[in-house]
């Protein structure tokens, strides 16, 4: 996290863009941002500059954002519950999705059945995203007119409000992470159909229904899991395509937004909180392996 | 079966019904509340209008705040805050009494203290401040309402200051917050205006929320521009900021959003064709593009090459590639916004005349160009920027100049043109913008005109003849030398070309049909503004 904090704060020292003369607007004059430069402490030297921020980060302060003068706990802790809302109800079309499509594909390898659920994979991955959610929003939001177009709902207002506002965009990016699984489904659960225990299974008389679910899927698991899990870390770190055609004010639009007005303080905590996350996803992961492989200890 | 059955309809119904209530019902709350959603122009993202020129923010400070003075359709000042004010015979005090009833969304009224902070602080950032500051001798409170300008001389322009419409405005704010150093953002929202904002509910990147300030007294004249009675006829604002234009044209089309400030003029088809839509022009001076130039470094540096740029600007083409439509903008040879009193086209034979690509060829060669290399600064961000950098780089490329493009994003642009380096140290030659059609009003609001050399506005023009007949336009003792005043400052324009204008153009707004009451004007005022 040192290495993260130091690396992410030496490239937007370096990176050019003045988030004075972005306050100061268009009819600034140079004298403005000089003195608003001057006001924020941007005039300061590297070390003194990278010195107070890590100061202010031992004291669990991420912070203030240069535009918004707001904390910057307080505009990542907004952007919390929306994204993880979207992270969840994507991960849930994908994975029920997915999963079984995946096994089927692989207990019917090379039938008609499996070249549709390929089909439908190459289709997923093909399509982009905003496309996918265009078609989506024109079929149920303008013709049907049952969902709505854009925005978010905290689920305090209600179950349905925040739901019906996540419905589109989890199919929309649902379906790229469910094509990712699909493939990763089928490719693992025919690498362990072809073990010897499976013949052993299906030798016993055993239906094949149960040597799918029970012998094949759970022993098949580590990889899914696997990129189940990078997939969380992605979609936590922002889906800025499907947050920004749904209108969702999600993490990955803060930055976005950060970086295109160099809000540093922002992205600076944005990426401290994107690698602690990614650090704890994929130690769960590590973890899960036990659950699933007993031949895996720690 | 049937006792299984039963069982069941006793435990599921109550849960269907309560989640169906849960699920379904909107709440009494906001059933009763009238709320306007409007999708606006940009993202807010600083609350201070003073401490930046961002018409967002400008937006927002009507939303909030209320100014002394105040703008009308015919280009005339009215009172705004103020109820009455005098002006002795040497013009050089003004007496203003506020009116009545004024408060702060705190509760405390407004006083005279609060009054002379407000615009000590604007007059430190505002070019048209600045130089009523330069005028002025004391500001000073007699009373609570009652308060005095003294003037070391006199200034025709002290009402069209404190009623100027466009970045900055003079907004009045508390004295305590008014205090804050002019550079520094101010964080609290609270002023006298028509609406408060919820702070709490703000979520920056998505949406302002602002109430109906209750305590608000509006005038009793019908409202015009900025000035007269802003009664607001909706209990909450949900001011939504939706990046992707073809979602926000789906929400108006949809009915969840009511309002949308500014659409791309591509999207006027689709939305036509909505019949509860209404796509609409209510901006009636709308803005104008310019290309500036930097007059620091070779080539443009030489009036010959600016002039051989002007030559072969067609301004109908940059209405075509910026607004789409000739329906959404015009030519405007002027450097004074057209459709408006001191509008001209004294000396734009330049850019009416025939686009003579030869002529210019020959001034360029007589300029003694060397094939420096010219850089175009761009923001593929922003639409407006870029197709008119485009068609800059193409007509400069059709010249035989050795021109590149280069584009990144807004942020990158309004940073690199601080610089005073040549092209080959980051540097860079032309830069395009847009600026709202009260911003070049006059030649005392039209900072870009200006050729004050390092204090001028990025390219940094010196011309001490403009400057000097700038400062003729302030001595104008009345309307008709003012005229005349502004028709020199252009002649003298079109000679040192500091910009060369490229379009008149309006970005249509668009609202569903359920919404009366909106006011025609420069900029979106939300009061009057009527839900059906």
């Amino acid at each position: 996290m040192a290495v993260v904090a130091f690396i992410v704060f030496s490239l937007l020292y370096l990176t050019p863009g003045d988030p004075a003369a972005v306050i100061a607007g268009d009819v600034a004059t140079e004298d403005d941002i000089k003195r608003i430069r001057q006001s924020l402490g941007l005039d300061q030297p590297f070390l003194v500059r990278f010195g107070t921020w890590v100061w202010s980060l031992f004291h669990g302060d991420l912070g203030i954002s240069i535009f918004t003068n707001l904390p910057v706990t307080k505009l990542i802790a907004q952007r919390v519950e929306p994204t993880i809302s979207l992270t969840i109800c994507t991960l849930i079309v994908a994975i029920i999705t997915s999963v079984p499509l995946g096994t089927i594909a692989a207990a019917r390898a090379e039938s008609k059945t499996d070249r549709a659920i390929m089909g439908f994979s190459v289709l997923g991955f093909s399509l982009p995203v905003f496309v996918l959610a265009y078609l989506l929003i024109l079929l149920f939001s303008l013709q049907l007119q049952i969902l709505p177009v854009q925005g978010y709902r905290p689920i305090a207002e209600g179950v349905w409000p925040w739901l019906k506002h996540l419905i589109l965009p989890s199919l929309a990016l649902g379906t790229v992470y469910a094509a990712l699984i699909t493939r990763i489904t089928r490719a693992s659960v025919l690498d362990v159909l072809a073990q010897d225990y499976i013949r052993t299974a299906q030798a016993k008389g055993l239906e094949e229904r149960n040597i799918l679910i029970h012998h094949a899927l759970k022993n098949a698991a580590v990889p899914i899991i696997t990129i189940i899990g990078i997939g969380i870390g992605l979609l936590i770190s922002g889906a800025v395509v499907t947050e920004t055609v749904f209108a969702i004010p999600g993490i990955g639009r803060l930055t976005v937004d950060a970086i295109l007005r160099r809000d540093y303080p922002v992205i600076q905590g944005v990426i401290l909180i994107f690698s602690a996350t990614y650090v704890i996803i994929n130690l769960l992961i590590d973890l899960s392996y036990v659950f699933f492989d007993p031949r895996i200890r720690y | 079966m049937n006792i299984i059955r039963r069982s069941f309809l006793q435990i599921a119904a109550p849960i269907g019904l309560a989640l169906s209530v849960g699920f379904f019902a909107p709440t009494a709350h906001a059933q009763a509340q009238k709320t306007l959603k409007f999708i606006a122009q940009a993202d807010l993202k600083i609350l201070d209008p003073i401490a930046t020129t961002a018409y967002i923010t400008r937006n927002h400070g009507y939303m909030v705040y209320d100014t002394l003075f105040a703008m009308d359709s015919k280009f005339e000042i009215k009172p705004q805050m103020v109820d009455k004010f005098t002006v002795s015979a040497d013009k050089k005090t003004y007496t203003f009494t506020l009116r009545d009833g004024l408060k702060f969304h705190d509760g405390a009224p407004v006083r005279s203290a609060d009054v002379i902070a407000s615009l000590d602080r604007w007059s430190k950032r505002d070019v048209l401040g600045q130089k009523l500051a330069e005028a002025t001798e004391s500001w000073s409170a007699t009373n609570d309402k009652t308060f005095v300008l003294k003037l070391k001389k006199p200034f025709a322009f002290v009402l069209d200051a404190l009623g100027k419409p466009s970045s900055n405005v003079p907004f009045i704010m508390p004295e305590r917050i008014a205090k804050t150093d002019a550079f520094t953002n101010i964080t609290d929202p609270t002023g006298s205006g028509p609406f408060k904002m919820l702070k709490d509910e703000w979520v920056p990147g998505s949406k302002v929320i602002y109430v109906k300030n209750k305590d608000y007294v509006p005038r009793k004249e019908a409202p015009s521009w900025a000035s007269g009675g802003k009664v607001v006829k909706v209990d909450r604002v949900e001011w939504l900021y939706i990046p992707d234009s073809a979602t926000a044209a789906n929400a108006i089309s949809n009915g969840e959003a009511d309002w949308w400030e500014q659409m791309p003029p591509d999207l006027i088809p689709l939305l036509s064709k909505n019949k509860n839509v209404k796509v609409d022009n209510i901006d009636p001076l709308g803005s104008m593009g310019m290309i500036r130039f930097n007059f620091l470094h070779a080539p443009f540096n030489n009036e010959k090459m600016r002039r051989a740029v002007a030559m072969v600007v067609n301004q109908p083409d940059y209405v075509l590639g910026i607004a789409g439509s000739p329906k959404n903008g015009k030519p405007c040879a002027s450097y004074f916004t057209c459709d408006t009193p001191l509008a001209s086209t004294v000396g734009s034979t330049l850019l009416t005349g025939k686009r003579d690509f030869d002529a210019a060829k020959a001034l360029i060669k007589e300029s003694g160009y060397k094939g420096e290399k010219i850089v175009i600064i761009s923001a593929t961000d922003q639409p407006i920027v870029q197709s008119q950098s485009l068609l800059t780089t193409e007509l400069l490329r059709k010249l035989g100049l050795n021109v590149e493009l280069q584009a990144g994003d807004w942020g990158t642009l309004i940073t690199r043109r601080t610089s005073k380096e040549p092209v080959d140290k980051g540097g860079w030659s032309i830069f395009h913008t847009w600026l709202v059609g009260p911003d070049l009003l006059n030649p005392a609001v039209n900072f870009a005109i200006r050729g004050n050399g390092e204090k001028a506005w990025f390219g940094w023009p010196t011309d001490p003849k403009l400057e000097s007949l700038r400062e003729t336009f302030f001595e104008a003792p009345n309307a008709a030398a003012a005229k005349k005043a502004a028709e020199a400052v252009q002649a003298r324009a079109f000679e040192f070309l500091p910009y060369v204008p490229t379009a008149q153009f309006i970005l249509p707004t668009a609202y569903r049909t359920n919404l009366s009451g909106i006011i025609v004007a420069p900029m979106a005022f939300l009061w009057n503004v009527e839900k059906k």
